[in-house]
């Protein structure tokens, strides 16, 4: 799959602290590729977060974000194990997902 | 003349937001009127959000003056009770909206992210706790080309 993502959660008590790093153009479609044609838009419109298979963030973004974007999100109730789960799709049908153990 | 056509805006954007409810329950949405909105006013009305009374609830850490208008970081809290949603606005953005979170379960009502600003602007978080709305505002420049902002 194209676009890989990097996670990285660390748990202080019972809150994980999750990041984030999303590759991904997030092309607001305002550019002109060398060859003078608009670059078409491209950007991530749905992010979501679940904790051991129930999700718990849902956003959706805009081409406003970013180029490859960055997330912090806080999660509570987790504990070391937790199975961390982090999917986007974007405005072109192309998505990716990742999956993670807290540690 | 414009009492008409807000009290049709206003029927439009509570029919919108009645549609979107059950849509969402089923799939990942995206308020796509709210994301084409060319102004922050049409974009609030979209999220069914044109009513938010100002809260000093809402926390928004951001840069007072950022050099690099491609990455802004915005760094928002809520500690309004009962937080569901929070949503970020560049108010002079040609799409204001950049995003809109929504907390179920076990998540804080928190969110840190990189977003893109065209010029020094007002940036807006709406936040959605107990069925009502409320916002914050903080201003960010943008210094473009080193000339300051």
């Amino acid at each position: 799959m194209a676009y890989p993502m990097r996670v990285r959660a660390t748990l202080k008590g019972d809150i994980a602290e999750v990041r984030v790093l999303m590759n991904h153009p997030m092309e607001a479609g305002l550019r002109r590729a060398s060859d003078g044609k608009p670059v078409p838009m491209h950007f991530i419109q749905n992010v979501t977060v679940k904790l051991n298979g129930k999700t718990r963030i849902e956003g959706e973004t805009s081409q406003a974000l970013s180029t490859n974007p960055v997330f912090s999100f806080r999660l509570k109730d987790v504990k070391a194990g937790d199975r961390l789960e982090i999917a986007w799709l974007d405005n072109q049908g192309q998505q990716n997902r990742t999956e993670t153990a807290i540690a | 003349m414009n009492a008409v056509r807000r009290a049709m805006l206003q029927g439009l954007a509570a029919l919108a937001a009645s549609l979107a409810v059950p849509l969402r329950a089923l799939a990942a949405g995206w308020n796509k009127d709210a994301f084409q909105s060319k102004t922050p006013g049409d974009a609030l009305r979209s999220l069914g959000a044109a009513g938010a009374a100002d809260s000093a609830e809402i926390l928004i850490d951001a840069p007072q003056i950022a050099e690099n208008g491609a990455v802004v970081p915005i760094e928002i809290t809520s500690n309004l009770p009962g937080t569901r949603s929070l949503a970020v606005l560049i108010e002079k953005n040609p799409f204001p909206l950049a995003g809109r979170f929504e907390f179920l379960d076990g998540a804080l009502p928190y969110v840190k992210v990189n977003v893109k600003m065209g010029e020094s602007s007002n940036v807006r978080v709406v936040a959605e706790a107990g069925g009502r709305f409320y916002a914050a505002v903080k201003e960010v420049k943008v210094t473009i080309g080193g000339c300051g902002g």
